[in-house]
């Protein structure tokens, strides 16, 4: 286990480099000039010479290679260089809105869990019931709706229950946690809503498949409780697929929500994406890149580890 | 009351509700077990004998099986309106059940320990600390070494036949009154299925433990039954003691199934008994008797059903059938009335079609064992082996699984390179280049009837192929006419060419593959495993297919199989192979009357023969131990590690093999000594 887990470790860093060369890049390939962007829309004449100015100023007339060697050389700093349109450190830039993705993408799959494990297991122990139809309704209507109108909807509810809205501008969880949770409840809830009814319908069809398996007819022939066939013997193996599933849809959510941050104004990862590439700011968008590749690399080593954990037949995997 | 038997059931019947009607798994079966009884029921699959086991545990789905008797006394207890509760308190307690799948049957996330102890603590309500002392007995009690060790495991680091030692220990665990054995060693290999059943028996009789083995190998059940139910289509046609039952089979389906199965103790020759057709279909079976469509004796008296009767003088042997003396008295030729006298073929030893020199298929394998490192090796999968086949003969390549006799028909057809040695057909080199030549004179046919066509083309699709592909029926029209010639040579109709494999049961199905491999009119047919997925009454069919158009045609077959009797029933010369290496090669008559390498004598020992009288009174050598490793063969002989013969000259030496006389050569250093 020790070592499976130390393999899997350094096996991030070259995923992580190869990310870093590919992104630097395909970025540049990009069609597009920032400084032609930024000087048109400071209104007026550009004339060649401002352009190459700029340019100079902001080091992008370098050699390709000494960009990727200044590049690469910050990389291990947590230097990603200055966003090339507010001058601000990207690092601080990704900093200051990153925490907000990640507790959204966090409260969500918790909000999910909490939904999809009792809504998945009780529709496959009572498959073709009454009951298993409406939960499979629910959960259709989770994954056909979108999250953004579901979150308009939400809102709507809120106004017409509470009369007022959450206050805008959030609140760090740690200043205070009851006006930031009751912030980012309905948020969650909207995402969380589609989230847990992926995780639902795989739980479901999982359980269903190992329920049909020899060694739950043997646990039944051994007389054991029917609630520890289904917890002991079930369960675990019927987790494997879900937990995939909950990891993939979490490293989605780190990316960012485009519409849902901006239905809900909050002032996340999506939004500076949004904004990166519109304005073409490279160094800005390569940090991003970087930021959620990473945290989808991360899951990816959580999952594994958690399927080791789940599964001896990958533990002991020579 | 210890003389009222231990399980009575009367009128057992299960119907499962399935979308497109009602079928009939079970009808009006009765019988009885009593304590300590050995009892196997067997039939061909879908004959209803797994469904009758499982509705005794009541371990049917509910949602489509209806179980109903008029009673399921256990115990004197009647079990038919035990709740589910009761029915849990029963289960692996007082009656338990061993599966067939070792492999799947094991819960793969749980450890060995753990899923032993749960019936310890759930009926026996014992501590942690005493269930583990127990199951270490219990393993002890199996035969599995460092029992202790062995707990923390898991599944998958156990062997198949390991696992169903496991299953046993799990079985016997509460030390039950019952124990139902379903199909327990149809997976395993045949040394490790005489070391199972041995298992099981000893330990039964010494605990008193009554057994139901549901099986369809008549071998099996003649070496272990004290009685026999004999199912056909949801019901038992014929049950009795097991005696009795071999020695005057008196229904004309147990004379089918009996004489349908190749002997080992027979000489060669004869065709097989076949019975015609097929099993029905259980949604709408025939009125009356079941068997009568497929009866060579049936008259218009049989649309009425027949109800088992005693037969005179015996009050234990009944019989399902009106012409059940009738049936006794003629015996197997009820069935071969149509036979020709068989003449074996003479095979003319001039040139050999097929010449196998030195014969060497190596892999290279590698794995990771740690952190970084990983280990290398190569598993010698085909190891200096050499033969001939002749026109018109046929080589039987036997083994237990894991020998490389598959690798060698792949290696033959270059299905993977041979990494050694020189093949030669029909006096030509073969070689990567040449292969292509030759493909046509070359043919296979595959084990599994079921994946081996490709189920988006239909029949006549899958024959034509190769005759458009070689070039060799080029008109549309001829091809038509040629495929509707191959079909009905195989026993099919011409009309089948428009159906789909999945329209097809499993006999008609390999049945196609044959037509296939003939449609290139071959010289030779490497035949992997071609019988081993089918059901004897199917298999003699096809067996005795073979054997028509080897006759006819005078085609050649490098017949690949596991099962030692239709080895025997169908080969001229016998190969019989260990680890990649030959053990023994010879005509096949001589090595099955005396062989004479040990492997060889185990092997045949472990084969069951199906009477009783023969079978109880044979001397046997039990093989120990398993397969060892292919990447860490023993040195010397690859057979030393599990011979009882073997001295430390056998660990140092490798054999050679060695004429021991003109049609017989053994690889065995001991080989004078021992014979």
């Amino acid at each position: 286990m020790l070592a499976y887990t130390l393999r899997r470790i350094l096996l991030v860093i070259p995923t992580l480099l190869a990310v870093a060369v590919l992104v630097f890049f395909v970025l540049r390939v990009v069609p597009g000039d920032i400084v032609e962007i930024k000087l048109a829309a400071e209104g007026g004449i550009i004339s060649a010479e401002e352009i190459q100015k700029e340019k100079e100023r902001l080091g992008l007339d370098d050699p390709i290679m000494v960009q990727f060697y200044k590049y690469m050389i910050g990389l291990p700093r947590g230097d990603l260089g200055i966003s090339l349109w507010t001058e601000n450190n990207v690092t601080d830039e990704i900093v200051s809105r990153i925490g907000l993705s990640l507790e959204l993408a966090i409260l969500s799959t918790i909000m999910a869990i909490i939904i999809a494990f009792p809504l998945g297991t009780i529709s496959a122990l009572y498959r073709g019931s009454f009951i298993d139809y409406v939960i499979r309704i629910i959960t259709i209507g989770g994954i056909a709706v979108p999250s953004f109108w579901f979150g308009m909807l939400l809102i709507m509810l809120i106004l017409a229950t509470f009369g007022n809205l959450p206050p805008l501008g959030t609140v760090s969880i740690f200043d205070d946690p009851k006006t930031n949770l009751y912030q980012m409840i309905w948020p969650a809830l909207s995402v969380g809503y589609r989230y847990s009814s992926v995780v639902a319908r795989m739980l479901r069809s999982s359980i269903l498949e190992v329920l049909s398996e020899d060694y739950i007819r043997t646990a039944r022939a051994k007389g054991v409780f029917e609630r520890i066939v289904i917890v002991k013997h079930g369960m675990r193996n019927a987790l494997l697929p879900t937990v995939t599933v909950i990891g993939l849809e979490f490293a989605f959510l780190l990316g960012g929500l485009v519409v849902t941050e901006s239905v809900f104004n909050l002032n996340g990862i999506g939004k500076l994406f949004v904004d990166s590439v519109v304005r073409n700011d490279m160094n800005l968008l390569q940090g991003l890149v970087l930021t959620v590749a990473t945290g989808f690399v991360l899951v990816n080593l959580i999952i594994d580890l958690l399927y080791a954990a789940l599964d001896p037949r990958i533990r002991y995997q020579k | 009351m210890t003389n009222s038997p231990l399980l009575d059931i009367s009128n057992l019947q299960v119907e499962f509700k399935l979308k497109n009607g009602v079928v009939r798994a079970v009808d009006n079966v009765s019988f009885q077990v009593d304590r300590g009884e050995f009892l196997a029921i067997v039939g061909e699959s879908g004959c209803g004998k797994s469904v009758t086991a499982l509705s005794i545990m009541k371990l049917l789905p509910k949602r489509v099986a209806e179980i109903k008797s008029d009673y399921v006394k256990f115990d004197g207890q009647d079990l038919t309106n035990f709740s589910e509760t009761e029915m849990r308190k029963i289960r692996g307690c007082r009656m338990s059940m061993i599966f067939q799948e070792p492999m799947t049957s094991l819960n793969p996330v749980l450890t060995i320990g753990d899923q032993l102890t749960e019936p310890l603590i759930t009926h026996l309500e014992m501590n942690a600390e005493e269930a583990t002392k127990r199951a270490v007995e219990l393993l002890n009690m199996v035969g599995i070494p460092e029992p202790q060790k062995r707990l923390s495991q898991y599944p998958h680091q156990f062997s198949g036949g390991m696992r169903q030692r496991v299953m046993i220990a799990i079985g016997l665990a509460c030390e039950p009154d019952l124990i139902i054995a379903d199909e327990p060693t149809t997976a395993l290999d045949v040394t490790i299925q005489a070391q199972i059943l041995e298992l099981l028996k000893d330990i039964c009789s010494r605990m008193g433990v009554a057994v139901i083995m549901i099986t369809h190998n008549l071998g099996v059940v003649a070496a272990y039954a004290d009685k026999v139910n004999v199912m056909y289509a949801a019901r038992i046609v014929e049950k009795g003691k097991a005696s009795e039952i071999f020695a005057s089979p008196s229904h004309p389906y147990t004379i089918g199934l009996l004489r349908s199965v190749p002997r080992m103790d027979k000489k060669r020759g004869g065709r097989l008994a076949t019975i015609d057709g097929l099993p029905p279909n259980l949604m709408a079976p025939p009125s009356g008797c079941r068997f009568q469509p497929r009866c060579p004796m049936s008259t218009d008296a049989c649309s009425e059903v027949p109800f088992l009767s005693n037969r005179k003088g015996s009050s234990k042997h009944s019989v399902a059938c009106f012409y059940s003396e009738d049936a006794l008295k003629k015996g197997s030729s009820i069935y071969v009335s149509d036979k020709e006298i068989f003449e074996p073929i003479n095979v003319k030893k001039q040139a050999p079609l097929l010449s196998v020199r030195s014969l060497k298929q190596h892999f290279g394998v590698s794995f990771r064992s740690g952190w970084l490192s990983s280990i290398s090796g190569t598993v010698k999968a085909v190891d200096d082996v050499s033969f001939d086949v002749y026109p018109g003969e046929t080589v039987g390549l036997v083994g237990e699984s894991g020998c490389g006799k598959t690798s060698v028909g792949r290696a033959i057809l270059h299905l993977n390179l041979p990494t050694g040695g020189q093949l030669e057909f029909n006096s030509k080199d073969l070689n990567e280049s040449s292969i292509a030549l030759v493909r046509q004179d070359m043919q296979v046919i595959f084990q599994d009837p079921f994946s081996s066509l490709n189920p988006r083309m239909t029949i006549g699709e899958i024959l034509e192929e190769p005759l458009k592909v070689h070039n060799i029926v080029t008109e549309t029209d001829a091809r038509f006419e040629r495929v509707g010639q191959l079909l009905t040579k195989v026993g099919l109709y011409a009309y089948m060419r428009d159906r789909y494999p999945h329209e097809l049961s499993g006999g008609q199905r390999q049945r196609v593959g044959i037509a296939r491999a003939l449609c290139m009119e071959p010289k030779l047919i490497i035949c992997d495993e071609p019988v081993s997925a089918l059901d004897v009454s199917v298999q003699a069919q096809i067996i005795n297919l073979l054997e028509d158009l080897q006759r006819e045609l005078g085609i050649a077959y490098l017949f690949i199989a596991h099962d030692l009797a239709v080895v025997k029933h169908i080969s001229h010369k016998v190969i019989v192979m260990y680890l990649g290496k030959i053990m023994e090669i010879g005509d096949g008559e001589t090595i099955y009357q005396e062989p004479k390498h040990p492997y060889t004598k185990a092997l045949l020992d472990a084969a069951p023969i199906p009477d009783p009288k023969i079978e109880r009174n044979r001397k046997k050598i039990i093989l120990k131990g398993e397969l060892p490793s292919p990447l860490n063969p023993p040195r010397g002989c690859v057979f030393s590690s599990r011979c009882n013969l073997a001295t430390d000259d056998c660990k140092e030496i490798i054999p050679k093999l060695i004429n021991f006389s003109k049609d017989q050569s053994v690889a065995c250093i001991k080989v004078e000594e021992v014979n």
